[in-house]
This record gives C-alpha cells, structure tokens and sequence, in this order.
C-alpha cells in the first residue's frame, strides 16, 4: 500500500525533475519477490521450489502461488506470475501461445527434455499380452473389447484427457485411421480422473487405453505409448491433414513476463539457463511419489544433490 | 375442497403431458425447423462480452504509470489500476493475519519496501507457535460459551497440528478470516439498504438469485481478469460467493420484525440509526445467525475451489493430494476444512449470543480474567517452545511448528480401505454399472436430446402456468428462451437429464431419511450434524474412488451429485416435520387416525411446503455438483465451464454459460417458490 504511496510519490518528482528520464540499465535485481506458480503434481511442484531455491542462492526473493494449470499464463499476461517452467507442448501450447499473442508473455526457451504426449496402456497390457501386436497401432483393430467399458457399447474406449487440452484431436484420429467404429474416446475432465482409472485398472489387471505424457510418474511403473503413424508437419486435421498421424516429440518450454528481464535481469539469464533433462524430472517426482518427501524437502534435496548441474547456470 | 382443487390440478397436468407427449413424437428433428431447435440468435454475446471486458480492463482510459522496479513509464488503464489497489489492499490484510501466525517478512516489506526487508531478515516477524493458537482458541471457546466449546476448539486444533496440517490451515484461516467479516459487513449492509429502500431491493433480488445459483468455476474466470491471481482473488470469490446468503438472511430477518417492536422503538424516541443497530437488528438476530452460519459454510466450501485462483492452504494440498491418489491424505485435509468450519461458526454464534454483562462494579482481575490467563498462555508457550530447543535438539521443535510431513497420518488405514473396496467391488458393480448405463441413462440422456425444443417449451411454461399463472409462465419462458438461443442448449438439455436424475434419486433417499428420523430427538440430530459435515466436507475427495469404481462415466458424475444433492432433501424434511405443532399431531390421534394417516393427511400435508424447499435447494445443490462433475467427464455444460478456464474467449463463454445454469435453477426456483407460498397461504401457515 505505501509502495503505492512511494510509486505514486517518486512518479510526481521524477517528472518535476527530469521530465521522466529513466536511469542508465542496471544489472542488479530488484528485491520485489519473483512469483513462481504452483500446479497440482509432484515434478512441477518440486521444479518450482528447486528453480526457487536457485534464484534464492543469488541473494533473489521469491514467492509461490497455487494456479491453474490453463489459468497461469493470462496471470503471466498480467504480471500475476513471473514465470512459468512447465510448459506442454500439446496440452498448453494453445494457452500459450494465445497469450503471447495479446502480449506479455515471453518464451524464455526449452527444457533439454522431450516430451511425449500420446495414447497408451499401462506395461502390463503388453507383458501379458492382453492385446497381441501392441503397442503398433494396428492391434487396436484385433482386440476391442479388451477395453470395452459399461458405457462404451461393446466398443473400445480411449480415455483422452480434458476436451480442453487439444479439442478433437483423438476423435479425428480415430475416425482418419478406420477403427472408429471399433472404439470411442471419451473425455475425462481431469488428470486426475486418468491416474483413478489408471489405478483401479492396475488393480484388476484390466486393459486400458488413456492420454498420458511423459516425463511423467507413470514412468516409473511403466507405460507403453501406441505407436500410431508417425507426425508430420501438417498432418492434423487442424492444420489441414487428414489427421491419421500421432503425436510428435514435443517441446517442454518455459514462460515469463515481459518485464522479468528488465526487473530480475540476473534471474532472468540463469532461467533462460535453466534446462532439466527427462530423468531430472524423474528424479524430482521420484523423491515425493515414491520418497514421499514433502515438495519443499525434496527440492531442498535435490538442489543439495545436484549443485553439480545448477551452480553452472548461476555463473 | 381440497380433493377438488387437487383433481382439476391433476387434469390440468394430465392435458398439459398429452400435449407435450403429441408435440414430442410429432415434430421432426431436421436443423432449420425453429419447433425443433431454436435459432442461435445470441451466439454472438460471449464475444461481446470478452471485447468489452478486454477493452474495460486493458484500453479503457489508460493512464501512465511509473514502474520503479524497471524505471519506465508504462500506460495501464484506469480500471485495472483500480482492481489492482483492491487487490493489494485485500492481500496486505490476508498476509497481515497469515505472518502474525506464521512468520513472514512481507507485511514489514509492504512498509518499508523489499530491499530494506532483505537487508533486515531479523525483522521478519517469527511464527506463533501452534500452543498459542490452539490454547488461544480454547480460552476464546470457554470465554464465550464454557467447557465445550472449549473443548471443540482444544480438540480442532490439536488435531489439525497432529496430523501436521498446521501451516496450511493457518493459510486458509487466514483468508477465511478476512474474507468472512467482509462478506459479514457487506451481508449486513446490503440487507439493511434492501430493506429500506424497495428499489435498492428490486436491483438486488434478481442479483442475489443469479450468484446464488451461478455454478463456481463460472466466477472464477472474471474474477481472474480482474484481480490476477493470488490470495486475495481466492478471498474475493469467496467474498462474492458467501455475501448473497448473508445479504438474504438479513432482508428476511429485517421483515419479520413485528410492527409493535418498531413502534415501541420510536415511541422512546429512537433515532433511525438506534432504531436499526438498536432495535431492529438484535430482533432479527435468528436469522441473520442462520446467515453467519450460512456464510462461514460457503467461506470453506470454496476453499478448495479459491486455490484453482491462487488460494494457499488446505484446499491446493487436497488437490495435490488427489492428484497423487492420496486419498487418505486428502481425506485428513477435508476433515480440517470441515473442523475449521465448525469450530469458527460455533465460535462465532456463541459470539452473537453473548449477553452483555451490565454488572461493572469489579476488581481489575475479575474484569480482566481472560486476558489475563491468555497473557499467561502466551508466556507458557513460549516458555514451553524454548525449552523444545532443549528436548528435541536439532531436530524437529514440535512444541513450535510441526511441519505438514511430520505429523502422525492414518493414511494407509484409509488408503487400504480404497484399496479393498476396489478389489473386492469393482467386479461387482460392473454389472450394475452396465445395466444403469445402458438401461437407464442412455436412454434417458437420448429421451432428452430427442425432445423438440416446443415440447420443453410447453411443458416447463404449462407447469408454470399451472402453478403460478400468467406471470409464472412468462418468468419460466424467459429463463428457458435465454438458454435456447444460446449455442448450448443440448449440452443444457444434458445437463438436465442428469441434474434431472440425480434430484429424483436425492429427493426419495433424502426424503425418506428425514421421515424416517424425524421421529426421534436424536436421529434428527445426528443427521443433522452429519449434513453439516458433508456440506462442508470437500466433494472432490470421494469423486477419486467413486472414479476407481465406476470409471469416467455418467455413473460416477450421478453418485457424486446424488451425495451431495441428498443432504439438503434430508435436512428441509426433517426441519419440515418436526416443525409441525404436536397439538395438531395430537389432534388427528385423538380424532382415531392411526399414525399412517396422521402422517398422510396431517404431517406431510403441513409441513410439503417446507419440504419441498428443500427440494428446490436439492436442484440447486445438484446443477452445481454436475458441473463440478465435469472434473470426472462429462459432456454437458459443465465441461464448457471448465474449458472457460483456458478459452480466448473465457470472461463471456464462462459467464453465459455460467448463466445458462443460473436459470435452470432459478426456473424450477420460481416455479416451487410460488406453489410453496400459494400452499402456505391456504393451509393457513403464512
């Protein structure tokens, strides 16, 4: 409240003064804390407090705030939120860039980690060979009713993610390949609603096809992605394909706000710095999921562990 | 009389489905008949919406202002400005509160900037130890009302730092505490205004319906745009979220004060101002407490919701519990959510019913006992979390904060209960899972989607112009023509079929509990506690098994709703019959009616319209329960809603269809409203 005072205050005699003239660039960074958001699983919780921990050892304040995995970046736009570190190809590509577009957000470039984003069944269907010839596509043909569920009408069903993260994309893929009269897809309105299927299909033994993504926790039990025909650029059906191709090897990026360089110019180079590797990120879920760290110790962890990888980015 | 009034209600009803049923088969379902569909006339609205929202918050009069953090003038608009210094005024008291019971160093920063902060961390402000608070709450309890409120409070917050959920109660605490005396004030405030003055009441009614059935996520978007993200935009949809209930309450209370109180009032010569904080308030204190309570239940139910905007605290550790499928941990964060709601409404009717002590004439001690013993608390227990040092050594002081892993859990007992019911129900249930889905929803959901949009028409406008007349029917027509001309009415035609569903299965199993347990002192009791509890006690904790065991299907969406959808059929039931005045029960005794009769003809008649507002409310609970449904899967308006979340076009899609939910409601509202009042009116109760 009285930073506003002061803003207001500093503003009236600056422009007495000097009619505005703002200082030469400096190279420190403000002590205004940097907000880091928060999503709701394990490996970007603890990124969030690791990429935290390495701004704090620069001497750099910073704050961390719950938000919605599809909200955050117009709190980007707005300057809610400084930065985001977990940024999905094909699950808030769209977000993203619909937010760069109005201004406000920048691409502050890519984690070395890939990412897949794609249709597949947990190990255990191909180990037991629930479905011969999988994880190649074209066994889905062969064994339907493996994934028949009480709603699917004797049909497979493909449990995609929210319709939210890339529209139709699965139904058109299944219609483009043929086998739409062999399965449906079906939305789940969360990912938790996946990992609860996931769970109790694990539990019965029972096969199942669901949107997942990996680097994920799921790495560590096993699963395996369908391999449908491979991606080309404008394969979709959104860019003007036909849609019969699956999902590329996708980009893990990350965002800021515009004026995160100019105010925590320091912080700002080591998070253009900053990449994690997929097995980084294993690594970080795997000291809360299976550790079962709280998030904060586990990035406290990690950093202790691996200032082997960090400390080059803060030079 | 009656038998007549109910025979030409009944073929009034009779001919009214006739035609709905020549009108369903009758009309063909081809795209371009408006009998089938109507025309997407206001399709274009969201968009509307979104542009003048956008060009509101970010074109609308901007004005320059100096950024000292990068030493550049940047144009901002008005608005935006406005909403922002809101924001920061509101999170300033939030953190306030939060650092006093936690430690912090942003409140000493708000004052004397960020730089000054770090250069002085042993400024910063420590945390309370956890002893302070909960002794704190416990005197508060036996200060107000004696040993068991005492107790309550002792034992909530024993187990909330137990179970090692101490930080992020405090979090919620925090927010809750800040958001409910405003929402309290504005309650008050705008109750009062509306009582004085008609006009001020006919601009708000129609406003409080709307939020009042407005689902959640619908809020969550526009409040995002105008207040960012953070604490305070959690604080600031709770405040919107819990103000209508408490605003209602006031109004209500205000009316029933009887005449002679008033006149006695201005008799002695009150001012208008004695008149109202004097007189006509503490006369309608019944109500304006079952307000409070209202209110502080709405603050906790949205804690979990506030944390997709930003809230910290319990209700972002649930969902991040959820996501891991712990549901044991989940399931201890709920039951502190649920204990900070109960331990904060009991506290604060007590509060409310605290007579003042006129008896002055006392020694220092005596008037000043409980600061006195609180004084000493606070020195106990920092003696006490002092000499923690000692006890626990370097390791965890667990007489000073006990952090959130360090707690004890009964996780795995819960979990390996979730586990055993998967195991050992799942195969079980399929069969009913399947023969529900195929024989049951499926058709339902196509008998629906089939339905000619003049068929519904009729129907929903027939049925209002039965109950209510003219007016009703034209209120009806209107709720329903908004949703027809929007894009979405066979997503709202889907949402029906289930919020449809879920009311038929709630309304028996509710109704039938509270007759059941109407009948004896405690069964109502404990009913009524245990829809206490479930109000309060997040829904997103059992979606996960009921997931586990029913799949992402309308099964699993339905189970959640009708969960949730019961309690406020059980409570209005049994609240309903117990309201009944024994003479009368007595009456139809003595007169040789046996109980089936007396309750047939006596009890159930008499307290039907009571009842049948708690039905009214089961609708209400249910159309927001499916759309919390759309976190499960579904295909109705609900996934929109979420979808609003991450749109373009998110403010306008959100709130028209946010809206589109609001007037289902609120038609079926009216229509049982009106039927309530007419059938009070002639049995005589009104």
């Amino acid at each position: 409240m009285l930073k506003y005072l002061n803003t207001a205050l500093g503003a009236a005699a600056l422009s007495l003064t000097l009619g505005g003239m703002p200082q030469a660039a400096f190279a420190q960074d403000s002590a205004e804390p940097i907000i880091i958001p928060t999503h709701n699983w394990s490996s970007q919780v603890v990124m969030a407090y690791v990429i935290g921990g390495i701004f704090q050892s620069i001497g750099d304040t910073v704050e961390y705030v719950p938000a919605d995995t599809q909200a955050v970046y117009e709190a980007i736009r707005n300057g809610d939120v400084t930065i985001s570190h977990e940024v999905w190809q094909s699950t808030f590509g769209a977000s993203f860039y619909n937010a760069m577009a109005q201004g406000g957000v920048i691409d502050a470039g890519n984690h070395e980690a890939m990412t897949l984003e794609e249709l597949g069944v947990p190990h255990y269907v191909v180990e037991q060979n629930l479905c011969p010839g999988l994880p190649d596509w074209e066994a889905l043909k062969n064994c339907p009713e493996v994934f028949a569920t009480a709603d699917s009408e004797g049909k497979g069903r493909i449990l995609e993610g929210p319709q939210s993260w890339h529209g139709d994309l699965m139904p058109d893929r299944i219609k483009a390949l043929g086998i739409d009269d062999k399965y449906v897809v079906k939305f789940a309105g969360s990912a938790d609603a996946i990992w609860a299927e996931l769970e109790s299909a694990k539990k019965e033994g029972r096969g199942i096809i669901t949107f997942n993504w990996t680097p994920n926790f799921t790495d560590a039990e096993g699963f395996d992605f369908i391999k449908f025909p491979a991606y080309t650029d404008g394969c979709r059906k959104a860019d003007g394909g036909d849609g019969s191709c699956g999902s590329p090897i996708g980009w893990l990026k990350k965002a800021a706000n515009y004026k995160f360089p100019k105010t925590h110019p320091k912080a700002y180079t080591i998070f253009t710095k900053i990449s994690f590797s997929t097995a980084q990120i294993g690594q970080m879920a795997a000291l809360v999921d299976i550790d079962k760290l709280s998030h904060e110790d586990a990035a406290k962890k990690w950093l202790a562990e691996n200032e082997a990888v960090w400390t080059p980015w803060t030079k | 009389m009656r038998a007549d009034l109910l025979r030409s209600g009944f073929a009034k009803f009779a001919l009214l489905i006739a035609v709905f049923l020549v009108l369903y088969f009758a009309i063909p379902a081809v795209e371009g008949n408006y009998l089938w569909r109507l025309p997407h006339l206001i399709s274009g609205w969201p968009e509307q919406i979104n542009t003048f929202v956008r060009f509101l918050m970010y074109d609308w009069w901007p004005i320059d202002i100096y950024d000292p953090e990068i030493e550049e003038y940047e144009a901002s608009p008005l608005i935006k400005e406005v909403t922002r210094a809101f924001s920061t005024a509101i999170l300033f008291c939030i953190d306030l509160l939060r650092e006093f019971l936690l430690g912090g160093a942003k409140t000493l920063a708000a004052f004397v900037g960020w730089d000054y902060a770090r250069a002085h961390p042993e400024l910063a402000w420590p945390a309370l130890p956890w002893t302070i608070v909960a002794a704190g709450s416990a005197l508060l309890g036996y200060a107000l009302k004696g040993w068991w409120l005492a107790l309550l409070a002792a034992c909530a917050t024993l187990y909330i730092a137990i179970f090692g959920q101490w930080e992020p109660a405090m979090e919620t605490l925090s927010l809750v505490l800040i958001a409910a005396p405003i929402a309290f004030a504005l309650g008050l405030l705008l109750g009062v205004l509306a009582f004085k003055s008609r006009s001020v009441e006919m601009i708000l009614t129609p406003l409080l319906n709307v939020a009042q059935t407005m689902p959640h996520f619908s809020y969550l978007v526009p409040v995002m745009v105008m207040f960012g993200v953070g604490d305070h935009a959690g604080a600031i949809a709770t405040i919107v979220f819990a103000t209508p209930p408490m605003v209602r309450l006031t109004m209500l209370g205000l009316k029933k004060v009887p005449v002679e109180v008033v006149e006695a009032a201005v008799m002695n010569g009150c001012t208008n101002r004695q008149l109202m904080l004097k007189v006509m308030i503490p006369a309608a204190r019944r109500d304006i407490l079952i307000g409070v309570n209202q209110m502080i239940m709405q603050c906790l139910a949205l804690a979990v919701i506030a944390s997709f905007i930003g809230a910290k605290g319990l209700g972002f550790n649930l969902l991040l519990a959820l996501n891991q499928l712990r549901i044991g941990q989940a399931l201890e964060l709920g039951i502190c959510i649920v204990l900070i709601a109960v331990v904060l409404d009991r506290l604060s009717l007590a509060w409310a019913n605290k007579g003042t002590d006129y008896f002055a004439d006392q020694s220092f001690a005596v008037r000043h006992k409980y600061s006195l013993v609180f004084a000493a608390i606070v020195l106990g227990c920092f003696a006490l979390a002092y000499l923690g040092r000692f006890i626990f050594g370097d390791g965890i002081n667990y007489f000073y904060m006990i952090p959130h892993n360090q707690g004890i859990t009964t996780e795995h007992f819960w979990q390996s209960g979730v586990d055993w019911m998967v195991e050992n129900w799942y195969q079980g249930l399929q069969g009913f899972n399947r023969w529900l889905i195929t024989q049951v929803l499926i058709p339902m959901k196509t008998a629906f989607l089939g339905m000619p949009v003049i068929a519904t028409f009729v129907l929903t406008m027939g049925i209002g112009f039965i109950v209510g007349g003219k007016r009703s029917m034209a209120t009806v027509g209107m709720f329903m023509l908004f949703i027809a001309l929007t894009d979405w009415w066979d997503r709202a035609l889907i949402t029906a079929y289930m919020a449809t569903f879920a009311v038929i299965v709630s309304g028996t199993i509710g109704f039938g509990i509270g007759v059941l347990s109407a009948r004896s002192d405690r069964a109502s009791k404990i009913v009524l506690l245990v829809c206490d509890t479930l109000q309060t006690f997040p829904s997103f904790i059992y979606l996960i098994p009921v997931i586990m065991l029913f799949g992402v299907t309308d099964t699993s969406v339905l189970i959640a709703v009708i969960i949730y959808a019961t309690i406020p059929a059980a409570r209005y039931t049994i609240e309903g019959l117990r309201a009944v005045p024994l003479p009368l029960q007595d009456l139809g005794l003595m007169s040789g009616a046996n109980r089936v009769q007396s309750f047939f003809n006596i009890e159930l008649p008499l307290a039907l319209p009571h009842i049948m507002l708690g039905i009214n409310q089961t609708v209400i609970f249910a159309l927001f329960m499916v759309i919390i449904g759309a976190m499960i899967g579904t295909d109705d308006l609900g996934q929109y809603i979420l979808k609003a979340l991450s749109d373009k076009n998110g403010i306008g899609n959100g709130l028209m269809l946010g809206l589109c939910v609001a007037f289902m409601g609120l038609a079926v509202d009216h229509v049982i409203q009106t039927w309530a009042r007419k059938q009070r009116t002639a049995l005589g109760l009104a």
